[in-house]
């Protein structure tokens, strides 16, 4: 694809292809197809999302300021992707002063390129990690596997998925597709010191995990996490969590590895305050989580001696390119869209194809790699809404979906000669509605949906399979004798008739 | 007050009834509704495909048929929807300021048909008479865009004869979208298909809502699965009276035939 260009520069590039998991391998449709088969699949995604729902409503429901608090959430992270990099600058100053060390990657292959050869210069082959979006996204574990080092994952559900070689589903919840029979297979069959009389209540599959786990944190040299925040003006580093694998992750080993993205800043330690508000209530529904850890450089004595901080672009700068899109890049990853989302509770994650599913995916991914490398995604919605109404930081989703369809229109036109035969018949549909004679014509030339195929000289019908897409499932009435306005002048005719006798 | 009707591409070529409902109801009610002939699509559908400059043209033509009214009334949440909220934002983009301005000025005044009764006219008892059990499915935008609230369930509360009987999970999408419902047919159908199974549970003998997209939808796969159950528009409800029955069951009727037709494909 063509970069984007900025007064005769080429623009910031996406993220690169090949590495990572942004990209899906089918399209939206045909992968939503599939998923839609699965009714297990279904059944555990419509009672996951159905239980999450309710408690954050609750939960939402008892902040007599939670509308403020929204808007101060937005207009924060606003105002600190207008100064980011001034505040990026400012982290680094501050992390540096405190005894760490700060890498800048430019995207996910030196990033990966940078924790590899941190992680072999500590002589392991095994790093415990704390869940992360990031590292997701740049597909860590992979390049790590590649270089010979395991990195066990130590979250319950990254776990599960991990043990399971599958790919998480969710991003609060990435195991949210297994149920707990499933869990308990995987567990049996993957976890080398599981008890084989192990059931799937809650309890044991936890205790079982928490066995397993916790050899693992006692002998791990290198920790890798992500980041929920990081204050400018301190250098401070924040992960929240509710199972505390995190702080034994953050606290125990001798180094410490934090992937961050650019995009995870606050300006000052306070702002903390209203996002540590907001993100517990949209996301697990809670007041308040069980963990958080807060760590500022190196401390002598205590915690982690050796801290790098590696800053991640990874088309983060290209997304904040665009005025109409970026507000994508406020996103404080607590899921609460994808739980409100008809289509992702239908269709699940991985339809998605990429680390970020659900509406905030559908904005984030095709902006991330580029329009035309996850073009279906702004299309995976039914612009109902549900997802801007439950957004902690008022992310107009439905608004940003219908610029990425743009954009991809847009795109596609300068890429091809010739026109796709969508942007025909609405060209056509704009000429014949933008006449009112046309425009009766057509109306009483019955079936409005011809409108979109009416040929001026070069277009024909829409295609056949677009009709049967409707008439699959659904009946289609058939066109009224009189249109409206027909019928109006006919009526107002005989009105006047009467009124004049 | 000059009150203009306007009518909707889908209420003017397909339910040309949710139209005549709604200048019957106005009539009763007192106003001498007007129609602009010269209107024709609010540009919604380019929007939400991705040609929002190929809507410039229909929203201008939107504000030059309709900037002499005191009132507009549309019997669609999703059309005025797009009407206030996105014909700014198209004219911000494409648009020249003088237009931005008058965009708002008629989206100001452009109402969703419960909204003109309830908050400009006042009303919430408009003299219907409707005697059936029925439930109520608020469009998404409606619901989200509008906020219309709980206008469309005051005005049915009102009706004489009618039973409102509550719709599980409600404030979940059908599943149109419009083009979505082409593209993704297989989700959009799986969202029918629980929206259905509520609106069954109901025992309602009919759906109604404030947009004849969303109905279209519901009601195909209503009649598809040969339920008996069928779908009319809040406009059809609220015209009906005792003199004047709503003209139910012809939809249906149509609707068997188009179905033939479309498993010849």
């Amino acid at each position: 694809m063509t970069a984007p260009v900025l007064l005769g520069m080429p623009g910031p590039p996406p993220a690169p292809r090949g590495v990572g998991n942004l990209r899906g391998e089918a399209k939206f449709p045909a992968a939503a197809r599939q998923a839609l088969a699965d009714t297990q699949l279904r059944q555990n995604l419509g009672r996951a999302t159905r239980t999450i729902r309710a408690k954050r409503a609750s939960v939402v429901a008892e902040l007599p300021d939670w509308e403020q608090l929204r808007e101060a959430g937005r207009q924060l992270k606003v105002h600190t992707m207008a100064h980011l990099a001034d505040y990026l600058i400012q982290l680094e100053d501050q992390v540096v002063a405190r005894g760490g060390v700060v890498h800048w990657a430019r995207d996910a292959i030196e990033a990966n390129a940078i924790v590899t050869e941190l992680v072999r210069a500590k002589d392991v082959d095994e790093v415990v990690k704390v869940k992360s979006m990031a590292t997701q996204e740049i597909g860590l574990n992979e390049a790590l596997e590649a270089a010979g080092i395991a990195a066990i994952e130590t979250d319950l559900a990254e776990l599960i998925v991990q043990l399971g070689h599958d790919k998480p589903s969710h991003i609060l919840v990435p195991a949210i597709h297994r149920n707990r029979a499933e869990i308990r297979e995987i567990f049996l069959a993957e976890m080398a010191d599981a008890d084989p009389a192990l059931t799937d209540e809650p309890a044991a599959l936890a205790g079982a995990a928490r066995r397993h786990l916790r050899r693992k944190f006692l002998s791990a040299k290198v920790a890798i996490s992500g980041a929920n925040f990081a204050v400018a003006e301190t250098g401070t580093l924040a992960v929240v969590e509710s199972e505390g694998n995190g702080r034994m992750c953050l606290t125990l080993p001798d180094t410490l590895i934090t992937i961050m993205g650019i995009e995870k800043l606050v300006p000052r330690w306070q702002d903390l305050e209203v996002f540590l508000q907001l993100l517990p209530r949209s996301s697990t529904g809670e007041r308040m989580n069980p963990y958080t850890s807060m760590w500022t450089g190196v401390t002598p004595g205590d915690g982690p001696q050796e801290f790098h901080l590696i800053l991640l672009d990874n088309g983060r700068t290209a997304v904040l390119a665009d005025a109409d899109g970026r507000d994508a890049l406020n996103c404080i990853r607590c899921s609460a869209c994808l739980n409100v989302c008809p289509v992702y509770e239908r269709a699940g994650g991985h339809a998605y194809g990429s680390v970020y599913p659900g509406p905030i995916g559908a904005i984030l991914s095709p902006q991330l790699t580029g329009i035309e490398d996850n073009a279906s995604l702004p299309y995976a919605s039914s612009l109902c809404g549900a997802c801007y109404d439950v957004c902690p930081v008022k992310i107009n989703i439905p608004e940003i979906l219908v610029h990425l369809r743009a954009k991809h229109v847009e795109t596609y036109a300068e890429e091809h000669r010739l026109p796709s035969a969508e942007a025909s018949a609405m060209t056509a549909a704009a000429w014949v509605m933008s006449d009112p004679t046309r425009w009766a014509r057509a109306l009483r030339g019955g079936r409005l949906g011809r409108v979109l195929g009416r040929k001026r000289g070069v277009i024909g019908e829409l295609p056949l399979p677009i009709a049967r897409q409707w008439t699959d499932a659904r009946d289609l009435a058939r066109p009224p004798r009189q249109t409206f306005r027909d019928w109006w002048v006919r009526d107002h005719e005989a009105r006047d008739h009467e009124a004049g006798q | 007050m000059r009150v203009a009707l306007f009518i909707t591409c889908l209420a003017d070529g397909q339910f040309p009834e949710v139209g005549k409902a709604t200048v019957r109801l106005l009539e009763r009610l007192g106003q001498n509704v007007e129609f602009p002939a010269d209107q024709t699509c609010c540009g919604q559908m380019h929007v939400n495909t991705g040609y929002s400059k190929l809507a410039l043209p229909l929203v201008e033509r939107y504000v030059d048929v309709f900037a002499d009214y005191d009132a507009i009334v549309a019997p669609s949440g999703s059309c005025v929807g797009s009407v206030r909220h996105q014909h700014a934002m198209i004219t911000r983009r494409y648009g020249t300021p003088g237009l931005v301005e008058r965009v708002d000025t008629v989206a100001a005044k452009t109402y969703e048909l419960s909204e003109f009764l309830v908050d400009v006219l006042g009303v919430t008892d408009v003299g219907a008479y409707f005697p059936h059990t029925v439930t109520y499915h608020p469009t998404c935008h409606s619901l989200r865009l509008l906020r219309v609230g709980d206008k469309p369930i005051r005005l049915l509360r009102s009706v004489a004869g009618l039973t409102l009987v509550e719709l599980p999970d409600a404030d979940q999408c059908c599943g149109f979208g419009g083009t979505f419902a082409i593209k993704n047919s297989d989700t959009s159908t799986a969202m029918l298909a629980d929206k259905m199974r509520n609106v069954l549970t109901t025992g309602a003998e009919m759906c109604t809502a404030g947009d004849a997209s969303c109905l279209m939808h519901i009601g195909g796969g209503l009649s598809r699965l040969r339920t008996g159950t069928t779908t009319v528009h809040l406009a059809e409800i609220l015209a009906a009276t005792r003199e004047q029955p709503a003209a139910l069951g012809r939809e249906h009727d149509r609707a068997e035939v188009s179905s033939r037709a479309g498993r010849v494909h």
